[in-house]
């Protein structure tokens, strides 16, 4: 019997919360036979920093910052196969709800006129990656092959997903997946 | 007859009064009509002829169609007249006396660049009458000191055929009608194998038959005149100059189906056809060819009423015009069924185009054989065509089907085309390997626009324009067409600017055809479909606009970093991005 050589992942969160990577890890005991298919190269679960060519790469959160985009296109130049998970890397989703004020708005409420500041004015740190003025979609940075929706996508969402691209099928994402009732 | 109170007639009036429509209006009106509130105020918001907030005691809005809009001549005509007024377009000015804004096709293709004024045509608007313009608006000229030359709308006529050419007195139809009888004037329709001539090419006589055959309490004739295919005006000619072949038509059609009233829909850039309009209907009372007992026949009863739009080119499409009628938001039905079975008021309807109608009063008097002698087995008759863009003699011909596009435009003195749409936005961009092609349904099929682009017109920009036109026409019903016609749209503008990449253009081809396909009604079938013809007849237009990337991204990524560089001060290479990636 010809062994299939296994399928690297790799997963990052941009502007997200790791909800959707907890979600991911709901997929329990069915984790285990995954990982007779799949194994992990980058990503918050192994720590591994260095991203090596993948077949999938997973994306959580939204694009914040300058870093973030860096990070993504790393993603893109390296994975076959990238994926948008979740509302927010779909859609920008929560953080998102500051494209409705502007960033120096933004960074006044938190740092300047917030009571009680001790030294209050915007981080300006060299290490800091500078915001973008709004959280984008991953879309609209680099080309995305599949969207997983939901918030999070619910492991059975990953599971099938995964699953189908273990096998060699075009992933469909079902009518179960896309409502939200 | 009094003009018919309908709600969209009762918004114009406020409109014309008060220069918008206030909350409290609503509510009067909502309460005058006995309609939710609510109702009065989605119609408010749906029509762009009403506004919420005062517009200019002149209030102006520009044609921004592609053939002849107010960009074509190389100056910027809106901007020009915005300047010379100090009014920033889409604002009325502080002392409320000018608005500017602009308006899709206004149906005056044939005139140069137009505009309405206080919703009437203003044609062949130049720098010189700009200047002139400003000056009149400022010292507050009524419009009727203006010169009556500006607003003389010409029909140019070029060539004439089967319709154009055949006389026809008032009744002729009617007679021929009586003396055929209901069904033998409905076999002479079927025979003639009369196709609908707004665009879908539907067949007249079956339709005519199916609206007979299908049961209800009462039967409806409606005359489709909104006209709003860009680059489409023969129907304006039509009804200007023969309003009684059309109501005769309606007639003729009422008898056979079995209604006693119709309904003229009228596009309200056409309001100033109404008096016209409405003096016919009077004459034709009089001569006893409309009301009751028509041609002295008792128990033939039919009249028609006048409805006119209020700037919403979906209400061409007939289940949003009927929605319209009903005096709610022009948002299409879903469709089955169709109106010839539930129509106005949910009863069998049959919706005609104006030539369609026309034709059919000519059919009922000189019968099938004389129209089917002319045109191509599957398309018998005629076709009015309204040609414009670059050509010697913009204006109406009439040619048989059949016809090929190459003998179009050398008649029409257009011997440097580079392409050509045929039907409108909506329609088909022909590039010159296919000017052999024939107009008739089943080659080359249009309602009637006809836009001639030359070889320095930048196909890019004309196809820009479409999308942009669907994207503030789409009525945001359903998301395919409402999100869509934006992501297109958008698309189109990155290429454009020249920041698109390789992948925009594929990215163009997988909207274009989601819109097409999943899209509830025919405004959304057909949105995308110069951009699908542009990239297979014209992948060069796009092309050479690219980028050298593989993917840039949707927005400037380095405009987006230029707060965060302000606010931190940080400005070196690090604080920069590339726009694309390999
Ligand atoms: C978006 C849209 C706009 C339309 N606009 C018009 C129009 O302005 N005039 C017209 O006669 N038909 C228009 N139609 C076609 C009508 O829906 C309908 O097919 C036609 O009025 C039927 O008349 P006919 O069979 O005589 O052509 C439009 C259709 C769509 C989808
Ligand atoms: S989609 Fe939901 S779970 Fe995932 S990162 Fe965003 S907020 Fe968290
Ligand atoms: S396709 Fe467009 S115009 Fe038609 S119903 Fe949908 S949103 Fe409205
Ligand atoms: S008014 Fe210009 S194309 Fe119609």
């Amino acid at each position: 019997m010809t062994h299939k050589p296994k399928l690297k992942l790799a997963t990052t969160s941009l502007a997200g919360c790791f909800g959707c990577h907890m979600s991911f890890l709901d997929m329990d005991e069915r984790l285990i036979e995954l990982l007779e298919h799949i194994e992990f190269d980058r990503s918050p679960f192994t720590d591994i920093k260095q991203l090596d060519h993948c077949d999938i790469g997973l994306i959580e959160g939204g694009v914040c910052n300058a870093e973030n985009v860096h990070v993504l296109r790393t993603y893109r130049a390296n994975c076959r196969i990238l994926v948008a998970v979740g509302a927010c890397a779909i859609n920008g989703g929560v953080p998102a709800l500051r494209n409705h004020f502007s960033l120096k708005e933004c960074l006044e409420e938190a740092y300047v006129k917030t009571p009680d500041m001790i030294n209050p004015h915007i981080p300006d740190d060299p290490e800091l990656p500078l915001l973008l003025n709004k959280v984008y979609p991953v879309h609209e940075v680099v080309k995305i092959d599949y969207f997983l929706p939901g918030c999070p996508p619910s492991a059975d969402t990953f599971y099938r997903f995964l699953s189908e691209l273990i096998e060699g099928k075009e992933p469909q994402i079902g009518k179960v997946e896309l409502r939200y009732d | 007859m009094s003009e018919h109170l309908h709600l969209l007639h009762i918004l114009h009036e406020l409109q014309q009064k008060h220069r918008y429509i206030s909350e409290a209006s609503i509510c009067e009106v909502a309460a005058q009509l006995s309609l939710p509130v609510s109702q009065v105020r989605a119609v408010v918001a749906f029509y762009a002829f009403f506004y919420s907030t005062p517009c200019g005691h002149y209030h102006i809005l520009f044609s921004n169609c592609t053939s002849c809009g107010y960009r074509a001549g190389g100056t910027d005509l809106l901007r020009l007249l915005s300047q010379k007024l100090s009014v920033n377009i889409g604002q009325t000015r502080k002392d409320e006396q000018v608005s500017i804004d602009e308006t899709s096709c206004i149906g005056m293709c044939d005139h140069g660049p137009s505009l309405l004024i206080n919703g009437v045509p203003l044609v062949h608007v130049d720098a010189e009458k700009i200047e002139q313009m400003a000056a009149l608006i400022e010292a507050d000229k009524p419009l009727n000191e203006w010169p009556s030359a500006w607003f003389h709308v010409k029909d140019h006529i070029y060539k004439r055929g089967l319709l154009l050419d055949s006389s026809l007195s008032a009744g002729d139809g009617l007679r021929a009608m009586l003396t055929r009888g209901r069904e033998g004037t409905l076999t002479e329709i079927i025979q003639s194998k009369l196709r609908g001539r707004g665009g879908a090419g539907f067949s007249t006589g079956l339709k005519w038959r199916l609206c007979q055959q299908a049961a209800g309490e009462a039967h409806y004739v409606v005359c489709n005149a909104d006209e709003g295919e860009p680059g489409t005006f023969k129907d304006r000619m039509l009804l200007q100059q023969h309003a009684d072949a059309l109501c005769e038509g309606m007639t003729i059609c009422a008898y056979v189906i079995g209604a006693y009233q119709g309904f003229i829909y009228l596009r309200g850039e056409y309001r100033y056809l109404l008096p016209h309009l409405q003096a016919t209907l009077m004459h034709r009372r009089k001569l006893g060819l409309l009301g009751t007992a028509i041609l002295g026949q008792t128990g033939l009863e039919f009249d028609i009423d006048i409805v006119v739009g209020a700037g919403a080119y979906i209400c061409g499409e007939e289940s949003a015009l009927i929605e319209s009628l009903e005096e709610k938001p022009g948002i299409p039905r879903s469709r089955p069924p169709f109106p010839v079975t539930h129509g106005y008021l949910g009863q069998p309807t049959v919706v005609n185009n104006v030539e369609t109608l026309i034709a059919a009063t000519h059919i009922a008097y000189k019968g099938s054989a004389w129209f089917t002698a002319v045109g191509t087995p599957a398309s018998t008759g005629s076709k009015l065509l309204s040609i414009s863009g670059d050509c010697a003699a913009a204006g109406i011909y009439e040619y048989p089907f059949g016809v090929t596009i190459q003998q179009i435009l050398e008649e029409c003195g257009a011997d440097n085309a580079q392409a050509v749409q045929v039907g409108g936005p909506a329609g088909t961009l022909l590039d010159q390997t296919a000017f052999h092609r024939q107009i008739a349904f089943e080659d080359v099929g249009t309602g009637g626009s006809f836009m001639i682009f030359n070889q320095e017109r930048d196909i890019l920009t004309i196809i820009h324009q479409f999308a942009t036109f669907f994207a503030h026409e789409s009525c945001g019903f359903c998301t395919p067409c409402r999100v869509g016609t934006i992501l297109l749209k958008q698309g189109l503008d990155k290429i454009m600017i020249g920041q698109g990449a390789r992948n925009d253009m594929a990215e163009l081809q997988r909207v274009s055809e989601l819109v097409r396909r999943y899209s509830h009604c025919g405004l959304g079938h057909t949105a995308a479909n110069s951009i699908l013809d542009g990239l297979q007849h014209f992948p060069q237009a796009f092309e050479q606009q690219l980028t050298q990337y593989d993917y840039t991204a949707r927005f400037e990524l380095n405009a987006a970093l230029q707060e965060a560089r302000q606010l931190t001060r940080h400005d070196g290479k690090e604080a920069h991005l590339e726009q694309g990636q390999d």
